[in-house]
């Protein structure tokens, strides 16, 4: 039977492993729009919710008459914070250790809150219900300015905490105050700053933002009051975690919770949280005893359901006068709006801010963070980014371009100054991060070649000296970064959530015929992890990657783990996946050599057997191997072929990536026209290139949207004024550019593949390389600093006030 | 985002959709592409009790070339951009309806409900007063003929009385050079500015001209003296800035997410230069 054993690269090539662009095996359904998502599950007698919400962002809810709502035929219920009260409710804990009305308890803080939930026997008439409640309200003073909440007459937002001089994290300074945090050492990065050649300083705004993926917010939620079990279907990140609040929440003990993430149409961070639509659902299900739906439409989802961002930023940077830099120092105003609804690790309430020294080694640096209430929705969720990744790769870029400006410096060279060189990996940096691996200036050189950056900067000094002559009304704007990613939270001994340690898991069971199914902790939303995580299995098992089932999201049949979101699920469960592969392969070498009457020490492992050393026609398959596994009573091993491994990382894991935009600005209009973007990402091993390339076209596009366009806007009443798809910028084909993507491979030391994530560098590097791009273009008439999003009319502002309008 | 409740009616003649607003008046709206009642109703900012469907109007459908050109109230925005006669006839059609939303709309949203609607964000309304076209209208007591320069009222105000509904739109074929330029932030969106412009020219000089911007006001802006400071040039800089200043005196922009008013004139200036220098490039 061993006679016609195809080539070792033919068995390679047919496990379609790590490193083979293998078509994602969840296309099929979704291309055909046969995906199973939550407003897809109908259940018997299926009740719908509908809130009714606040038209203010800040005022006192002097009654609530639902007389009239209740009247109407099919309307069941009308739930306000009164009902919940005695079920200690009205008010829940936020993942950030503050808590969160669940329904208007007494005021209102936010446009969109919620203030009534409607149960009806359609979603039509629970539609019409919602306009039947009665609410009265009186207007309190409105703060969506953090800086003027801080004032020492500010308005005080959250009444429930007064007097509380002790947050979550720390004292709180102001009544509307609610946590400092910092890092780095202050002394010194000021007497480094100090004693400084060239200093500079800038606010650097990157303003409120929201993840807005195409499918809602939404849950189906089912109490069978005859075995005491409760079903919760919903648009979860992390379905685990979700299940151990409910059970905390509600009482209801946590093997009597089911909770299910059916398919997710993308989540970005607004599916990390707990909503009151969720804890609405459940109480509604367990007083009516029959299933009750809530899906939230598109306007609710902008406006109540977690945002991003939000951080201004002051920032200094110091350096010698030929570049060198020598000390970085922040201080952040973090506007969290009305609740602190962060989904950060418990201990880093500003997430990884202090990241922000960036791809540099920066001997000194200093960061402090505010958190501040403002009358806005809760959140401050990590938008396609590493918690606050984001923010601080778009101010170190932006500081390192003004620095380059202020020595008169080119910013390419200012960066290949500072870099931290391959060899000083791992790196230690001032703000206490050990980055694991890196090798910058090889993949700075490598995108500077690629775009012909010497013949671009000769470009633009043409552009500029015939747009000085009149002959031309266009700039040309070269957008650089470099950024360092933080991800793959992370080690247990400091990073959890709610007290649980974000370790991520994987349970495999290889069948006897040799396929198998695995089980994770994550959730995928669209990452492809059916795809790639049976690629990584493949590879460490020698099962082809199309006998493989990779199965998440139901919390009854899944290992616990922490969720999806941060970049984790490579670097952690993907990890996770690795070593459970490794016990399977550990106990198959000892069946192998059972069978082949050789000691475990005579095999070795050959793409998908165990072969025997110096004599590779005697083999056995992972496939023989399993059935053996189940059908041979082997002396001294159990029957079956099982493993689960729950990993918990020794470190996070440190993507990082070289960006190039080449931007052409209308100065007349404020329009611009993307010419080239070359995107670099070095994310360690390769799972699978062509599941990357979408990643980072994706991510660089929603970079993109940030950038240029969106934002959550309010008037000084608290009203959101960007609260449909019309303001609210997603782009679609026309206005996404062509994208390059290239890649150099530096694997991560400590991961057992060296793989360490992707989803979200594409958004971290994206942002300042597209808003570098802008401030290029203009850097040459004096431009420093000018606040995302760079639409039209600001980037015509830009021109304006620098007098290029005549 | 869902509508509250609503009585639907597809009727299947003219005289009958006039009946049947005849019969709820106010309490009713005829809707054709829908792709501005309809979700102003799932916000519930309009409410309408009975809603009439004018799909069934197979009267109301259709383009004719000839001395005139006549489009019927539900031919859509992509017959327009697709209808070959009227490319040669009125080019300046097909360019305006190419920057309208996208095409997923288009295949929907017609011309009578885009001027009908009196939405100030509308290309057609603008470009209809630039061609100097005529609406009719049928009610109750038969029809008549309205100058599209003396349709719009003020924001989602015209002369339409509320028993009448548009049923086709006829213009002179335009001579000339033409333009229709658009700012605007993204695909779908409504005009940031945009401007029509069709200019006739004999000897290099401008022999009659006509201007009309759109999203500016709170009605469509014919510029009668933009028109006039280019008739009897070259369309050369200083009748172009004339032209401009003529415009910017006769909008009335207001502060909105696209940005605030100074930025609007001023790239309303910029559009309508770029639009006369494309159209007498045509001419």
């Amino acid at each position: 039977m061993n006679e016609m054993t195809p080539s070792r690269e033919e068995r390679t090539a047919n496990l379609k492993g790590t490193g083979c662009a293998r078509k994602r095996v969840e296309d099929a359904r979704f291309t055909q729009g046969k995906g199973n998502y939550v407003d897809d599950v109908k259940l018997p007698g299926m009740l719908f919710g509908d809130f009714v919400r606040s038209p203010h962002a800040h005022a006192r809810v002097t009654s609530i008459d639902p007389a009239a709502a209740l009247a109407l035929p099919g309307v069941v219920a009308v739930l306000t914070a009164k009902d919940l009260e005695p079920l200690n409710l009205h008010w829940m804990p936020t993942l950030a250790g503050d808590r969160q009305m669940v329904l208007a308890d007494g005021k209102v803080l936010f446009q969109g809150q919620e203030v009534a939930f409607v149960v009806a026997e359609d979603r039509y008439i629970a539609a019409d219900a919602v306009d039947l409640v009665e609410v009265e309200y009186e207007d309190l003073p409105v703060v969506v300015d953090p800086y003027k909440a801080l004032e020492d007459d500010a308005p005080v937002l959250r009444e429930d905490l007064e007097g509380q001089d002790e947050g979550a994290h720390g004292p709180r300074r102001h009544h509307n105050h609610i946590f400092r945090w910092e890092a780095g050492d202050r002394e010194a990065a000021e007497a480094a700053i100090g004693g400084s050649e060239v200093v500079v300083s800038e606010r650097i705004y990157y303003q409120r933002t929201h993840p807005c993926p195409l499918e809602t917010c939404g849950c189906v939620a089912s109490m069978d009051k005859v075995n005491g079990k409760l079903t919760v279907r919903g648009t979860f990140q992390a379905p685990h975690v979700v299940r151990t609040v409910a059970s905390l929440l509600s009482g209801i003990d946590e093997h009597n919770i089911r909770v299910i993430s059916p398919d997710i149409g993308g989540g970005f961070g607004n599916k990390v949280g707990v909503y009151p639509g969720y804890v609405c659902a459940i109480v509604a299900s367990i007083v009516t005893g029959v299933p009750v739906k809530w899906v939230e439409d598109r306007m609710e989802n902008l406006m109540a359901t977690a945002f991003a961002r939000d951080y201004w930023m002051d920032g200094t940077i110091s350096a010698t006068k030929d570049g060198r830099i020598t000390g970085l120092k922040a201080h952040v105003i973090a506007d969290h709006g009305a609740f602190d609804a962060c989904a950060d690790p418990t201990k880093f309430p500003a997430g990884f801010f202090h990241i922000c020294t960036g791809s540099y080694d920066i001997p000194a640096a200093h960061v402090a963070v505010d958190g501040v209430y403002t009358n806005k929705a809760p959140g401050g969720v990590a938008y396609r980014c590493s918690f606050r990744v984001t923010e601080a790769a778009y101010m170190i870029e932006r500081l390192i371009e003004i620095l380059a400006a202020k020595l008169d410096m080119d910013a390419a060279e200012l960066r290949r100054i500072n870099f931290i060189k391959a060899d000083q990996f791992p790196y230690q940096s001032a703000l206490g991060w050990e980055y694991d691996s890196g090798d910058y200036h090889t993949a700075w050189e490598k995108a500077l070649r690629a775009v012909g950056y010497e013949g671009l900067r000769a470009e633009q000094a043409q552009r500029i000296a015939d747009f000085k002559a009149g002959k031309t009304r266009k700039l040309l704007g070269i957008g650089l970064t470099h950024f360092t990613e933080i991800v793959g939270a992370g080690p247990v001994k400091n990073c959890d959530i709610l007290g649980m340690g974000m370790f991520d898991s994987c349970e495999i069971r290889i069948h006897p015929t040799g396929s198998a199914i695995a089980r994770l902790g994550t959730i995928s939303q669209g990452q492809g992890h059916a795809t790639t995580f049976a690629q990584i299995l493949a590879s460490e098992t020698g099962i082809p990657a199309d006998q493989i089932t990779i199965e998440e999201g139901d919390t009854d049949t899944a290992p616990y783990g922490l969720g999806t979101y941060g970049s984790r699920s490579t670097p952690v469960a993907g990890a996770a996946t690795a070593m459970a592969g490794r016990k399977i392969r550990a106990k198959a070498q000892m069946i192998a050599a059972y069978l082949l009457e050789v000691h475990d020490d005579d095999l070795e492992w050959d793409v998908d057997r165990f072969a025997v050393k110096g004599a590779t026609e005697r083999f056995k398959t992972m496939a023989e191997i399993a059935y053996a596994a189940y059908n041979q009573a082997i002396p001294g091993i159990e029957p079956g072929l099982e493993a689960v491994s729950y990993y918990d990382p020794p470190n996070m894991t440190y993507p990082f990536g070289a960006y190039i935009c080449v931007m052409e600005i209308d100065v007349d209009t404020g329009e611009h026209g993307i010419r080239q973007f070359y995107a670099l990402d070095d994310c360690g091993t390769r799972i699978n290139p062509m599941v990357i390339e979408g990643q980072v076209h994706g991510g660089l596009t929603e970079a993109l949207a940030i950038a240029m366009g969106q934002e959550i806007a309010y008037d000084d009443i608290g009203n959101v004024k960007t609260g449909t798809l019309m303001d609210f910028f997603l782009p679609t084909a026309w206005e996404t550019p062509n994208y390059t993507t290239d890649w150099t491979e530096t694997p991560s030391p400590h991961h057992p593949i060296g793989a360490k994530g992707v989803g979200e560098s594409p958004n971290v590097g994206g942002v300042p390389a597209f808003s570098n791009a802008v401030h290029d273009a203009f850097r040459a008439f004096g431009l420093t600093q000018s606040h995302m999003p760079h639409d039209h009319w600001r980037i015509w502002k830009i021109a304006h006030d620098l007098g290029l309008h005549g | 985002m869902i509508p509250g409740v609503f009585e639907y009616h597809r009727p299947g003649a003219v005289a009958e959709a006039v009946a049947l607003l005849r019969a709820h008046g106010d309490e009713a709206r005829v809707v054709a592409g829908g792709h501005s009642l309809i979700p102003m109703m799932k916000l519930r900012m309009a409410a309408p009790e009975h809603l009439i469907d004018l799909q069934g109007l197979d009267e109301l459908r259709g383009i004719e070339i000839g001395a005139e050109i006549r489009i019927g109230a539900m031919t859509t925005q992509h017959e327009i951009l697709t209808h070959s006669g009227l490319a040669e006839a009125a080019p300046i059609m097909a360019e305006a309806a190419r920057q309208i939303a996208d095409p997923q709309v288009r295949y929907l949203g017609t011309i009578g409900g885009n001027v009908a609607n009196g939405d100030p964000g509308n290309d057609m309304p603008g470009l209809m007063q630039c061609l100097d076209a005529r609406f009719t209208l049928a009610g109750p007591d038969g029809t008549r003929e309205v100058a599209a320069r003396d349709f719009f009222e003020s924001a989602f105000m015209t002369t339409r009385e509320e028993e009448e509904i548009l049923t086709s739109i006829n213009f002179a074929r335009p001579t000339g050079g033409w333009a229709y330029e658009k700012l605007k932030r993204k695909i779908g969106d409504y005009a940031t500015a945009a401007a029509a412009v069709q200019i006739a020219v004999e000897g290099g000089k401008v022999t009659a001209a006509a201007i009309a911007m759109t999203n500016l006001s709170d009605v469509p802006v014919l510029s009668a003296g933009a028109a006039a400071a280019l008739t009897g040039t070259g369309c050369g800089p200083e009748a172009v800035k004339a032209a401009v200043d003529a415009m910017q005196a006769d909008i009335d922009p207001v502060e909105d997410n696209r940005g605030p008013v100074e930025f609007k004139r001023h790239v309303a200036g910029v559009i309508l230069a770029r639009a006369i220098a494309r159209a007498f490039e045509r001419a």
